[in-house]
């Protein structure tokens, strides 16, 4: 039986370090991003700077809900990776079939391929790493 | 935009990032108590100070040039690295693993890339 005080270390811990450190990265990024795009030119491309926030909000919300390490935060942190998975597909595939929706590039645009790739790999991982350390939680 | 000390600053950052994989690959954390991880630490120290130095030349220089750049997405690019070099050092060094070794490389190869974006944004073309 593990405590809830055991889950929050094992979830920020080891390879959790880096994932919560990376996901801490696309917080700054996203949300820098987002904020200067609709505070300085949003009539540009609407949707696609609606995209970013909604984007930022993601990164924060898994970020926050990864360092927290409860039981309840990694069930959300689980949900808004899995968002985070479908959007960047589905952001990524329209970005390559219709970029005339996208004037502008979103964090998820192509794939994110703006930057390394890594927007699509980071869920993925995100996903593993809950599933893996899910024995830590306590039953019940 | 400073020209030499953005190029300090991005080989500071590599060397830096370089000896955390020397950690990583060596299975050592980011150790405090330790010679090798207080010699990192110190190394990020000056990394930090030379980036908030390019902070205020960054702010002064944006808003004394007649070229046109993007402020908001300059100074964002001027900050950035700024915050994230100390909060990867913090985090990294909570780690009691070879993983928090990981967390200071990653946030130390950021700041070649911003510094990057901050080149493409002077020169006009960001």
């Amino acid at each position: 039986m593990a405590e809830q005080g055991d889950l929050k270390q094992v979830t920020r811990s080891g390879p959790g370090r880096l994932l919560i450190a990376v996901y801490g990265i696309f917080v700054i990024a996203a949300t820098a991003r987002s904020a200067v795009q609709i505070a300085t030119h949003f009539g540009r491309a609407p949707l696609a700077y609606v995209l970013s926030a909604v984007a930022a909000v993601i990164y924060i919300v898994a970020l926050v809900c990864l360092v927290k390490g409860s039981r309840t935060s990694r069930r959300i942190a689980m949900i808004s990776c899995a968002v985070e998975l479908v959007g960047v597909l589905v952001v990524g595939t329209v970005s390559l079939f219709a970029p005339q929706l996208f004037p502008d590039a979103t964090v998820w645009s192509f794939y994110g391929r703006g930057y390394g790739f890594v927007p699509v790999v980071l869920p993925i991982l995100g996903l593993w790493w809950i599933r893996a350390t899910a024995r830590h939680e306590v039953a019940g | 935009m400073v020209e030499v000390l953005a190029t300090v600053l991005t080989y500071a950052s590599l060397a830096v990032a370089l000896w955390g994989v020397v950690l990583v690959v060596a299975n050592r954390r980011f150790a405090l108590n330790r010679p090798y991880g207080l010699a990192l630490a110190g190394a990020v120290l000056l990394l930090e100070l030379g980036l908030l130095v390019q902070m205020v030349a960054g702010l002064v220089n944006v808003f004394s040039t007649d070229r046109n750049v993007a402020t908001g997405t300059f100074i964002g690019y001027l900050v950035g690295p700024v915050l994230i070099v100390p909060l990867a050092a913090v985090w990294a060094a909570a780690e009691r693993s070879r993983w928090g070794s990981a967390v200071l490389v990653i946030g130390c190869l950021t700041v070649p890339v911003l510094i990057l974006r901050l080149r493409q944004i002077w020169d006009g073309h960001g």
